[in-house]
């Protein structure tokens, strides 16, 4: 299981994690990050190149 | 014996082709050389929040993946010289590196206009260490003169403002982030800036620094003389690639890459990230530096795959570069987010709101839609993202 944190203080919505794992993490319809806490193992490759693409580096994977 | 790369330059792309590397089954030795004290760090906070709040290098570090834990960082020197036919590379303290595969992540460093005046109070925006000195004089009763009305002088400018200090900006072009945005956005974000009290000097350039030891003024070509507590010298960049000459390179602005990073040459070499001159298909395969943050993720992803592939004695992808480019601007609380590359289209049209509020912008050339920009509209910039994919 992979678990995603993202630290809302340091997110500015960009949304730039979406377009990696759109399973995962969207903009709501008011531009806001929503996003699930948990995800398959088989996800985690996609998951932490949405944490790499962060451009305030705010997802932790674990 | 296992192969050993070395990387050059400890930023964005040097750490994420070191992780490219690992990922790719590369077992040797790697070292990372960098001419900063500090591990990779997120520089565009240095801008913005972090010239606000006050610069800590270390809670700007990137996180590095496990991958790497194994990696030599040989930091605080720069690269000087090298002889890429032999492998072997200089460092100005006078250490001599040996590599098997070399990965060129040297990035770029502030241009210097030769104006006449002092130095001192003279300053320019590229490391943590930049960020300190700048932050000290930034408040009420100061006053900034920013040079250059690109992101990093408006970004700047934004944060100065926040701070309480005067700004002056200081630009030969005739609107903020003209070359990116267009003339009819940057329009739009100069009246965001005026309203918030910027002092704009567009179409002037700097003749010279006045003052004794230290910048107390600033004289404009129109014989204007700004009050100076600081210099902020935002004019863009150069490569740092002058360690890279005598080796037959091709450096005519940057370095010279294929689809797959790989520099054309007889020992394995790649480049990434802003010092990479490279193709994108999605762009016409026109190589190109591409100084987005999100350009030495892609490339350094793409480049360590590639030379542990030419390590391993295979030929690396040849498939096509397609990246999307992207980048994102934080000014007074107006986010710019731009996908794609707008800075080459020869016309902009407003497809949502207007310039001076939330907007959305599509830039184009006789290639069709090459590039989109929203202000205070990320969430609804995904469908134009797609038809830039689509291109």
């Amino acid at each position: 299981m992979v678990t995603i944190t993202v630290d809302m203080d340091k997110c500015q919505h960009y949304g730039q994690c979406c377009f990696e794992a759109d399973d995962v993490f969207a903009l709501n319809d008011d531009g806001q990050l929503e996003y699930v806490k948990e995800a398959d193992e088989s996800r985690r490759a996609d998951i932490e190149s949405a944490a790499d693409v962060c451009p305030m580096q705010a997802i932790t994977v674990e | 014996m296992a192969a050993s790369v070395v990387v050059v330059g400890a930023g964005l792309g040097g750490l994420r082709a070191a992780e490219s590397l690992r990922a790719a089954g590369f077992e040797g030795v790697i070292t990372v050389v960098g001419d900063e004290p500090s591990m990779p760090y997120n520089r565009p906070p240095l801008s913005k929040e972090a010239l606000s709040a006050g610069v800590h290098a270390a809670e700007l570090e990137f996180r590095r993946k496990p991958s790497v834990a194994d990696v030599n960082w040989q930091l605080g020197s720069p690269v000087v010289s090298s002889h890429l036919a032999a492998r072997t590379l200089t460092l100005a303290d006078g250490t001599q590196l040996a590599f098997d595969g070399l990965v060129i992540a040297s990035g770029i460093r502030p241009r210097r206009l030769p104006i006449p005046g002092p130095e001192a109070g003279r300053h320019v925006l590229r490391t943590a260490h930049d960020a300190m000195s700048v932050r000290d004089y930034l408040a009420p009763g100061r006053s900034a003169v920013i040079m250059g009305a690109g992101f990093i002088g408006c970004e700047v400018a934004a944060t100065a403002r926040g701070l309480g200090s005067e700004v002056h900006v200081v630009a030969i072009d005739e609107q903020p982030m003209i070359r990116p945005l267009g003339a009819e956005l940057g329009l739009g974000m100069r009246a965001r800036h005026l309203k918030h009290g910027v002092d704009f000097h567009l179409g002037r350039t700097v003749q010279e620094f006045l003052g004794g030891d230290q910048v107390t003024s600033v004289l404009l070509d129109d014989g204007t003389e700004l009050p100076a507590s600081v210099v902020v010298e935002a004019v863009g960049s150069v490569c740092n690639v002058e360690w890279l000459e005598g080796n037959g390179l091709d450096l005519t602005d940057g370095v010279l890459v294929d689809q797959g990073m790989v520099v054309d040459f007889e020992v394995p070499i790649v480049a990434v990230g802003d010092v990479a001159r490279h193709p994108n298909s999605l762009f016409g395969n026109i190589p190109r530096r591409i100084e987005h943050w999100n350009i030495p993720t892609e490339t350094g992803r793409r480049a360590g795959a590639s030379l542990a592939a030419l390590l391993r004695g295979e030929q690396p992808d040849q498939g096509p570069f397609s990246a999307m480019p992207a980048f994102w601007s934080d000014q007074y609380h107006h986010k710019i987010q731009s996908f794609g590359m707008p800075g080459i289209a020869t016309s902009s049209q407003l497809v949502e709101g207007s310039a001076d509020e939330a907007c959305i912008f599509e830039y184009s050339d006789d290639t069709g839609l090459v590039g989109v920009v929203g202000v205070d509209r990320t969430a609804e910039l995904a469908p134009y993202r797609k038809q830039l994919l689509e291109r």
